[in-house]
């Protein structure tokens, strides 16, 4: 059956309930597989609109360290998800071959490496922020990381700035 | 099966008012649509939807914005600037196409 409807059907578009809503995402790992989530979930609310921020601390500065962000790895050690005898994971070369398949897997779906996708989440609206607490461990400066990287800030100061949001701790 | 009438066009929609039938969309209609969403069509407007409109027989499924600037070479801060706040489903909902199911 159709129906016709006189007034014009148009999808909304407007922020409507969500007027002004905001996404805090916490990035604490350094694993391949744990860098992912995080931006995934940036990027889809950067492209809902969503005012997005995203603070790297401990392992997570592995994400925003100029030195490491190209090269976080995947190792089966300690990951039951992968359904292989934990012992495989500890061989010599496995973590690199893990990693390497990882890798592969995630370009076929065209999704980018770590750096070019930090790139899109800037471009597309989203603030980075790195923990002071975790730059003062690991004696890095502005200089040592990421570009895009707005400031290093104190967890209180991030806090501060995601007033009202919601917030993920990945 | 649901119609609506967009500016004198009559079109098949769903439920939100996606455009459901790629051979109903015209560029007009495409400019009717764009309007009722507040979006006025400049040449670089219709670069991003072309390449759209382009790509979905080939593919089968809308383009996300990471192929609107990978591929199609328009800028993603581009695409926010056009098409402000959700770019890729205005850039569908103005092309004629289901939103895009692709998460990245």
């Amino acid at each position: 059956m159709t129906t016709t409807e006189t007034a014009p059907l148009v999808p909304s578009f407007d922020d409507g309930e969500g007027a002004g809503r905001k996404l805090a995402i916490i990035c604490s790992k350094g694993n391949l597989d744990m860098a992912y989530p995080g931006l995934i979930l940036a990027n889809a609310a950067l492209g809902e609109g969503v005012e997005t921020h995203l603070f790297f601390t401990f392992w997570g500065f592995d994400m925003i360290n100029k030195k490491t962000m190209g090269d976080l790895k995947f190792t089966m050690l300690g990951n039951t998800a992968t359904h292989l005898p934990q012992g495989l994971g500890g061989i010599p070369g496995m973590t690199a071959m893990a990693t390497h398949q990882m890798k592969k897997s995630i370009e076929e779906i065209g999704v980018p490496e770590v750096p070019e996708f930090l790139q899109q989440i800037v471009d597309s609206g989203g603030h980075l922020w790195a923990c002071r607490m975790s730059a003062d461990m690991q004696h890095l400066e502005a200089a040592d990381l990421y570009d895009e990287v707005e400031a290093i800030i104190s967890a209180s100061d991030f806090i501060e700035k995601t007033d009202g949001a919601q917030l993920l701790f990945i | 099966m649901v119609t609506t009438t967009i500016d004198t066009h009559q079109i098949h929609v769903d439920d939100e008012g996606f455009m459901t039938r790629y051979d109903e969309w015209t560029e007009d209609l495409g400019t009717a649509l764009a309007a009722q969403i507040g979006v006025e069509m400049s040449e670089e407007h219709w670069k991003a939807i072309r390449f759209l409109r382009d790509d979905f027989p080939e593919r089968g499924e809308t383009a996300t914005l990471r192929r609107v600037a990978t591929v199609g070479g328009i800028p993603t801060k581009q695409l926010f600037a056009l098409f402000p706040k959700k770019p890729a489903k205005k850039m569908a909902y103005i092309a004629g196409l289901p939103k895009p199911r692709g998460c990245v």
